[in-house]
């Protein structure tokens, strides 16, 4: 008790110099922990996929489609479960900086391949019913204030025009990480307009969703798909939908790079500032210090009561700043919008941030401690004069 | 004051001491001989660079000697290792400085209490020891004040307390009265008087000043490096 007083007050002693020195710890356990959760967002999709799912999609770039009878040839190499399709749609809600991504789906093979889109069986049903019924995430859904029965009007840009749809149906992800951030139309009802309009166009498929029911057979399955396709006009890429998803995140790879260095960069920089602090906060006492050896402390006391109260700095700072965290993501969520199908501080986030402020306490103690555990008491003492 | 026929608390012997400085020696003590019974109250006296602080310090087991040894209730201190001194130091001495050397950031019944966390002692008890203590230097109602609160005769009456609280077999003063004032300085060394005379503690006090001196029961002198000269009066409690 006398110790962990001494502590405190030993650390607050200059206030001003400890309250700069934890603004900085704040600022960077608080960027450290947001620059994190940024970089798991980007890799949220990989994340949220299924190892029950593969994707196949055009060998020459995801740009090409593909056909729409390709799904029943792919529905029979042996290990598939089950085939489901999609579009990117790319429409715009009343401007462009509402962007959320929007898929036109087959809904009864496609939420059968998603059960991790939790839907009421009502909604389900009016969904599959209204060929111009849509259905939302919930994170969409709250961002937009939507209501079911609502109208979404869409401005198309792949497929031009102003697209009315009806609001059906809105799920929750069945974890954190499931996407909630989507809406997914009818294929058939995109389809249908688009050969009217550009017939050329019709009947093609973005992606194909392949289910299957043995994921350590995956390669195996998605090169029988691949072989099925050779040398056609479209051959196909087959892949797992995580190795999809992460095909996404390594085009920004040198960005995730970055922000990860810059995140412990601030770390760094932190502790540089921290070590600072404890060596002049040493260098003052050293007088203080070679009193309680000449009283009879050992060393180990000495050092003690350095990394004592770098520590008690550290963690009050890092405590804060992770506290900080929290809101500053929730900002920074709704700012960003639908950027990131998932933006929430994870617990091994939160683990890191703890464990860099305890770093920054331990290292920034290390050289004053190991410096005034080794003073000279008689010339300690004849600092104070 | 302990007779003259029994063995001397502290006993130097060959004692000396030299500090390097740019590749040379320079000596501060040499060949040093002394004893000073249990319940004595010895001054150091000599003039600046004389050797007499280092002297002190060599005493109270916070500088090594260059040779000789140095017994102290029997115990050579010059061979002890470092973690063996700092025990020894906490069981045995108490250390009154020219600055008082007070914690700021603890009370004056913390600054007092700090020694006894290195003995058993309960908290209770701990608190009991420090509240006599500053009793005995008649600071009881000032337990809470903070050394910044308290005028340098009231530190350094703290600062007493502080070295008397784990009943230490020495006392080692070095100039107790040199930040003080004549009127605080005196009251300083009636209690310094007090507890030598009462409480038996035996003390010694390094001090520029001959009227601080006067106060001991017996005065050494050094002179670059070497005991030149003692009180008369005090020869017969010397033992070689």
């Amino acid at each position: 008790m006398f110790i962990l007083k001494l502590l405190l007050k030993n650390a607050f002693r200059h206030k001003l110099r400890t309250t700069l020195t934890m603004v900085g710890l704040v600022v960077a356990i608080c960027a450290f922990g947001l620059l994190r959760t940024i970089v798991d967002a980007w890799y949220a999709g990989v994340e949220g996929s299924s190892s029950t799912r593969l994707v196949t999609r055009s060998a020459i770039s995801l740009t090409f489609p593909l056909p729409l009878n390709y799904g029943q040839r792919i529905k029979s190499v042996e290990g598939v479960s089950g085939i489901s399709w999609s579009n990117w749609f790319g429409g715009i809600y009343v401007t462009e900086r509402n962007f959320f991504p929007q898929f036109a789906v087959d809904p009864p093979s496609y939420l059968a391949l998603y059960p991790e889109y939790r839907l009421k069986d009502a909604e389900r049903l009016a969904f599959m019913r209204d060929r111009q019924g849509v259905i939302v995430g919930r994170k969409l859904a709250d961002k937009f204030g939507w209501k079911i029965g609502d109208q979404i009007p869409l401005r198309g840009t792949i497929y031009p025009g102003t697209w009315n749809f009806n609001l059906r149906g809105i799920w929750d992800g069945a974890e954190a990480k499931t996407d909630e951030n989507q809406l997914l139309l009818h294929w058939s009802y995109l389809n249908e307009t688009v050969r009217k309009l550009y017939p050329k166009r019709a009947d093609s498929v973005g992606v194909y969703i392949v289910g299957i029911n043995e994921p350590q057979n995956a390669a195996l399955i998605s090169q029988r798909v691949d072989d099925l396709f050779k040398n056609s006009l479209a051959e196909t890429l087959t892949e797992t939908e995580s190795a999809f998803q992460l095909s996404f995140v390594s085009m920004s790879e040198a960005i995730l790079v970055a922000i990860n260095a810059v995140s412990l960069i601030i770390v760094v920089i932190i502790m540089a500032v921290m070590a600072n602090t404890m060596t002049m906060t040493a260098r003052e006492r050293l007088a203080e210090y070679a009193t309680l050896k000449a009283l009879g402390f050992a060393p180990s006391f000495v050092v003690k009561l350095l990394f004592g109260e770098s520590l008690l700095i550290a963690l009050i700072g890092g405590g804060l700043g992770l506290l900080l965290t929290l809101p500053l993501a929730a900002g920074f969520a709704s700012a960003v919008g639908t950027l990131f199908p998932s933006f929430h501080v994870s617990g091994l986030t939160m683990g890191l941030q703890v464990v860099a402020a305890l770093v920054v306490g331990l290292v920034a103690a290390a050289w004053p401690a190991w410096k005034m555990s080794r003073i000279d008491i008689v010339q300690g003492l004849r600092h104070v004069a | 004051m302990s007779g003259a026929g029994e063995p001397a608390l502290i006993r130097i012997r060959d004692l000396s001491k030299s500090y390097q400085r740019g590749g040379q020696d320079i000596p501060v003590l040499l060949d040093i001989q002394l004893d000073v019974q249990a319940g004595d109250f010895v001054a150091l006296m000599g003039p600046s660079g004389s050797g007499k602080s280092t002297l002190l310090n060599l005493i109270a087991g916070i500088d090594q000697p260059t040779s000789g040894r140095i017994e102290i209730g029997g115990v050579d201190i010059a061979t002890l290792s470092e973690g063996q001194l700092a025990d020894w130091r906490a069981r045995n001495v108490g250390f009154i400085f020219q600055f008082y050397n007070l914690l700021p950031v603890l009370n004056a019944f913390e600054n007092v209490e700090l020694p006894l966390l290195l003995t058993g002692l309960s908290a209770r008890q701990r608190r009991e020891h420090a509240q006599a203590a500053l009793a005995m230097v008649k600071l009881e109602d000032r337990m809470d004040h903070y050394p910044n609160e308290l005028s340098g005769g009231q530190q350094q009456r703290v600062a007493i307390a502080r070295a008397l609280v784990s009943d230490p077999t020495l006392i080692v003063a070095d100039e107790p009265t040199g930040d003080l004032d004549r009127h605080t300085g005196e009251e300083v060394l009636g209690l310094l008087d007090e507890l030598n005379r009462k409480l038996g503690k035996t003390i010694v006090m390094v001090t520029h000043d001959p009227k601080a001196a006067a106060r001991a029961r017996r005065l050494v002198h050094l002179e670059k490096g070497v005991l030149v000269d003692e009180d008369p009066a005090a020869e017969a409690s010397k033992t070689r």
